[in-house]
């Protein structure tokens, strides 16, 4: 995590949060803001804005803007600003009341570089207006796209995410989001593993399969076999009743 | 060695825990009904006199016959769904029954003494028309179809007609201009002649026109009222005859389209010359046409009638008419008779019930097609007792004061001493008749529970309209009711608000119907045991509905409360009592629900506020371009889940991830290029709307058919790669620890659980999926699979457990995992319904009994069939051949020894003491 103030921007200070998507990271020094469509190297980038009111009416208002690259390394950083004195105050009283506080961003595609990357519409979730308040502004935040790229869903978590009622004194824990930000793409379904299966059953098979299958029955058990019918020809010679190898066999 | 004998040692436990049934047991707990549909067409046997035989063809693409005197089915032929088996026409002489199949497609030729197929033929390209026999003198040999290939010919109805003669005639009619007669040579097929006659005021021969008498032509034109008569083999350039209805002091109801209505009795003879024309929706009149062909006669005026047909046996002709007292609307009515006029008449209702009656108008069978279209159904716990019910009543009732509660309880001690003393008397009177005559005949006033509550009422609904209500044990039908004015394209919900554990308090069940097209619904309010329909009244729906769910809120009087949410997201509470809407005001912040709009890939989460308006909260969209999606499915709510947590071979514990509001979103892709479709599967938190897992199967296709169930969900897909069914199962952990034991809530969930997931190949297309389901949980799962060969597939759920390891270790075989095989096996003895096959299974619906082993199965798709399953065997029942005299003589035994020893060791101890 990095925080950077700088006083090139307008006049607040910026706490950054990154990250990434599989192994990629990359840190945002603040300097680029929300300034619009740029479909160079560095991605582009899109308003995320949040609204919390005591009557629950969906006023947005500007919260950060989010820097999206697309591509093979899918990536995202947020920079943001911090919480006004007014917005603080707002906050707690939602707080209180048990209201929400929603966020939302535009549906956007990372992938089409130049047409019709924002389509109309956005993707909304909420938390519990408490649960931000009593976990210091400590949220994540989780973009979901699909196997097209496009934006599909966006969840806001708190941790911890419960409503104890306990009071924020302090002004200064509800100043700066302390935000972890991630992108999820669809994982992929496993397909049969039939490859491995089969391997293993060769190997298997080969273990145990050849000193079993050279012997036959006879070849095995003739040092029994032998010595019986012998004992067999011997007693029918003797006993001449003709009936009886197997009789014999039991005497 | 050690490793192949501990896996024959699974595999043999494997084979132990299967189970079959046994031949005794066959029927004991199961039944199966089997059903062909709504009748199209339907004939008699009537080669010979004493064979009581129908054949009938159906909407389903069912060929069956039936016998008669009892109306049971003798044999079926299920053929395709869907156009490419449609039966167009069936035709019947003699031993053959010929039938045009698939929109002219193939012609068949059945043997109608086994059912078995004579002969087959691909006939040419080009839609269906119009079939008949043509026979030459007495003998039938020539079948005529008239197809029509492609859009060259500008006729649009047509009528084929053969009088025994060597040419067919094809009438064709160009609306509102002329009518075209072509005569067909019958032994090439060659036109011979053709001809065409005026004829500005026609403009379908189909629906206004009918051959009578020596090959006439007669129509009756609505405009003029009037009806026109044509020789059809005339030589010279014929004229239609006009004969104003007026002059036959007849009258046409106003607004009415009449009709004719004739019969050709044999194929080599000529039509009758008697001939019915209905001119109101309940007015039919008989006429004749005159020997010269152009007079008519009237014969007799029939009002009421709704239903007429002829039919025909040697040289009697018999005319029907039927005046139904209930809104019976359209039919097939036959008759056949011996040597005196004697008839028999089939008639099919609107509701789809098929009613064979004798002459003098007795119902000798009723058979109920509107059971082979289920939509969906439930099961209904029965009600106690009458004397308990009796017994709980006094306690239901409001009472006041010491005195009148005294004498409450001391009337219905009296009930209950008059209830029993009954009993005894029929226990009496029953053991002096002789064994077997003693009746156990199910009907609506003997139901009770069981001791098990192993027979339940279900509840079934068609999609005719008509609602079922069917002895699980029996598979009688204990009460139906006819909804009318229900929409073909309805689509219907079914919930139970009250169950029956509320004694003075009827149960209650909902029906929601709902236009598809429009959306509009209404609600039917029934009580489930009986199928009246409740005094209650449902509120009126002025807005189309968009979602319904139950809450867990209850009313004062027991039912839960169902809203409904319109177009406006508004909210409507039913039933809306003071009290329901006092507690919804107080609950509202944490009533949450989701809408989903599949043609635009979006799924939205709401809370309910206070005013009962609704707030949007969430919302997940995916782009319709890329994918669609196909099902929702949320987890059952009376699924109950006993572990917590599997333990693992290490003894530590793996916790489940048990949310009760996940959803299962399933989508296809909209490009269907083999190499790039692909199946998703989304797990969706309905309350927050936050996606908990988000898989993707490439190379696969649908139909899609998956289970959601405790923290799994099963599904089922086409590879479209390796060109095979795959099932895959996808499972999700908490882990090792818990985030928080005591109660789980979707807003404090901030971790996402594990996913595990394993895919295998099965050997099988499936037609629909469902988990058993018992009252606590304990039992193991099953996955009741529907094959399209008709069996019912109980496969562990065992077998789908993504842990099952690829080599096997010590852990595993601590755990039981049983190693991995890419190919999911499917055993014989693992079908429920053993020869019982259950056609075009379309659902499977489970329902837990009062035991813990048994989870109770319903099949239904054209049949419907009911039975028992028992995952984990019967481990809570003791068996038919339990050796009670041992058990008892064994404890008794050790009793007196116990006695007897403790005797003689106090004797002993006295004797030492005096020592």
């Amino acid at each position: 995590m990095a925080s950077v103030p700088r006083l090139c921007l307008l006049l607040s200070i910026i706490p950054t949060i990154l990250i990434l998507c599989a192994d990629f990271a990359c840190c945002n020094t603040g300097r680029k803001t929300g300034d619009g469509l740029d479909t160079d190297f560095s991605g582009f980038s899109v308003p995320l804005e949040h609204s919390f009111e005591v009557d629950d009416v969906s006023r947005f208002r500007m919260r950060g803007a989010l820097q999206l690259r697309g591509g093979r390394e899918t990536s995202v950083s947020l920079s943001q600003s911090q919480l006004s004195e007014e917005d603080r105050n707002t906050l707690k009283e939602v707080a209180a009341v048990d209201g929400l506080y929603k966020i939302r961003v535009p549906r956007v595609s990372l992938t089409d570089r130049q047409t019709e990357r924002q389509m109309d519409g956005y993707l909304t979730a909420f938390v519990r207006a408490c649960s931000l308040v009593e976990s210091h502004l400590s949220d994540v935040i989780t973009l979901h796209t699909d196997v097209s790229g496009y934006l599909i869903g966006v969840s806001i978590v708190t941790i911890p995410g419960a409503c104890r009622g306990t009071e924020v004194e302090d002004e200064v824990d509800l100043e700066a989001f302390n935000t972890t930000l991630t992108i999820i793409p669809p994982t992929n379904a496993p397909q049969p593993e039939t490859a491995l299966f089969i391997e293993r059953m060769d190997i298997e098979h080969e273990k145990r399969g050849k000193p079993q299958e050279q012997k036959s029955f006879f070849a095995k058990y003739w040092m029994y076999i032998v010595p019986l019918v012998l004992f067999l020809m011997m007693s029918g010679a003797q006993d001449q009743s003709g009936g009886g190898a197997a009789n014999g066999g039991g005497r | 060695m050690s490793k192949p004998t501990s896996l024959f040692v699974i595999f043999f436990s494997l084979f132990i825990m299967s189970e079959a049934v046994f031949e005794d047991q066959v029927g004991k707990f199961d039944w199966r009904q089997q059903y062909v549909g709504k009748t199209l067409f339907a004939h008699f046997d009537s080669h010979s006199q004493s064979s009581n035989k129908l054949f009938l063809a159906t909407d389903k693409n069912i060929f069956a016959s039936f016998n008669s005197r009892t109306g049971d089915l003798l044999w079926r032929h299920v053929d395709k769904v869907g156009p490419e088996g449609t039966i167009d026409i069936l035709v019947l002489h003699g031993q053959d029954a010929l039938m045009v199949v698939g929109g002219g497609r193939l012609l068949r030729s059945w043997d109608t003494n086994m059912g078995g197929l004579n002969w087959e033929a691909v006939l040419d390209t080009g839609s269906f028309q119009a079939a008949c026999f043509v026979a030459i003198q007495d003998t039938v040999k020539h079948v005529a179809v008239l197809k029509k290939a492609g859009t060259v010919r500008h006729w649009f109805s047509y009528l084929v007609y053969s009088g025994g003669e060597v040419e067919v005639y094809v009438l064709g009619v160009v609306p509102n201009s002329h009518l075209t007669i072509i005569a067909y040579s019958l032994e090439d097929g060659e036109i011979i002649k053709q001809r065409s006659v005026e004829a500005p005021w026609l403009s379908s021969v189909e629906s206004s026109c009918v051959v009578i008498g020596q090959g006439v032509l007669m129509c009756v034109d609505p405009a003029t009222l009037a009806l026109y008569t044509l020789p059809i083999q005339a030589e010279e350039a014929p004229q239609f005859n006009q004969i104003l209805l007026q002059s036959l002091d007849l009258e046409v109801s106003l607004g009415f389209q009449p009709v004719l209505v004739s019969s050709q009795p044999h194929p080599a003879r000529s039509p009758i010359s008697e001939f019915f024309l209905q001119l109101g929706p309940d007015h039919h009149v008989l006429l004749q046409l005159n020997a010269d062909g152009y007079t008519i006669a009237a014969l007799r005026d029939f009002q009421p009638a709704f239903l007429v047909s002829f039919a025909t046996t040697g040289e009697k002709t018999v005319a029907v008419v039927m005046t139904p007292k209930n809104e019976t609307l359209y039919v097939h009515a036959f008759l056949k008779k011996d040597d005196s006029v004697d008839y028999r008449v089939l008639v099919q209702t609107q509701d789809h019930a098929l009613t064979f009656i004798q002459q003098p108008g007795r119902v000798v069978w009723t058979r109920e097609e509107a059971l082979a279209d289920v939509v969906t159904m439930e099961m209904v716990d029965l009600p106690l007792t009458g004397t308990q019910a009796e017994l709980e009543g006094e306690f239901g009732k409001k009472a006041d004061g010491l005195f009148p509660m005294v004498l409450k309880r001391l009337s219905s001690q009296v009930i209950l001493l008059q209830a029993w003393l009954a009993h005894l008397w029929k226990l009496f009177y029953e053991a002096r008749k002789p064994h077997g005559q003693v009746k156990n005949e199910v009907t609506i006033e003997t139901l009770s529970r069981d001791e098990f509550n192993l027979q339940k009422m279900m509840v079934m609904v068609t999609a005719s309209g008509k609602l079922f209500g069917i002895d699980s044990k029996s598979g009688s039908i204990l009460w139906k009711h006819y909804l009318e004015n229900v929409q073909p394209n309805a689509v219907f919900k079914l919930i139970v608000q009250r169950t029956t554990a509320h004694f003075p308090h009827p149960p209650q069940c909902t029906l929601l119907i709902k236009d598809k097209d429009t959306g509009l619904a209404s609600l039917h309010v029934f009580n489930p045991i009986f199928g009246r329909k409740s005094h209650i009244a449902p509120p009126a729906l002025p807005r189309p509905i968009l979602q319904s769910l139950l809450l867990p809120v209850i009313d004062q009087d027991y039912a839960k409360v169902l809203l409904l949410v319109d177009d406006q997201y508004k909210v409507t509470a039913f039933p809306s009592t003071k009290n329901v809407l006092q507690q919804l005001q107080e609950m509202a912040s944490s009533i949450f629900f989701y809408l989903i709009r599949s043609d635009q890939g979006n799924l939205s989460g709401f809370r309910l506020r206070k005013d009962l308006s609704t707030e949007r909260i969430w919302e997940v969209v995916l782009p319709t371009e890329v994918q669609k999606i196909v099902a929702v499915n949320g987890k059952r709510p009376n699924e109950h889940v006993h572990s917590q947590g599997r333990v693992m071979g290490d003894r530590s514990v793996l916790y489940k991830y048990l949310n009760p509001n996940l959803l299962a979103v399933v989508t296809e892709s909209t490009d269907a290029h083999p190499e790039r479709a692909f199946v998703g599967v989304f797990l969706v938190d309905g309350v927050t709307g936050r996606i908990i897992h988000e898989a993707v199967q490439r190379k696969a296709r649908g139909p899609v058919h998956f289970v959601h169930s405790e923290n799994w969900v099963v599904y089922e897909y086409w590879n479209t790669k390796s060109r095979r069914n795959e099932f895959s199962v996808l499972e999700l952990f908490e882990g090792t620890e818990l985030y928080n034991s005591t109660v789980f809530s979707s807003l404090d969930r901030p971790h996402l659980p594990q996913v595990l997931q394993q895919t295998y190949i099965f050997p099988s297309p499936i037609t629909t999926m469902e988990a058993t389901l018992t009252e606590k949980g304990i039992t193991s799962r099953h996955l009741l699979v529907g094959l399209p060969s008709g069996a019912i597939l109980s496969l562990p759920k065992m077998f789908l457990d993504p842990r099952r390891p690829e080599v096997v270790t010590e852990h595993s075989r601590e755990e039981n995992l049983i190693p991995y095989a890419p190919e999911m096996p499917i055993r014989t003895e693992w079908f429920i319904n053993y020869n019982q096959t259950v056609a075009r299974v379309k659902g499977i619906y489970t329902a837990p009994s009062g035991l813990e082993s048994t989870c109770l199965v319903v099949a239904y798709g054209l049949d419907i069939y009911q039975t028992r399953v028992y995952p984990s065997k019967q481990f809570d029942v003791l068996k038919d051949d339990y050796d009670y005299v041992l058990i008892s003589s064994v404890l008794f035994a050790l009793f007196f020894a116990t006695m007897i020893s403790k005797r003689l060791a106090q004797v002993k101890l006295l004797n030492r003491a005096w020592r």
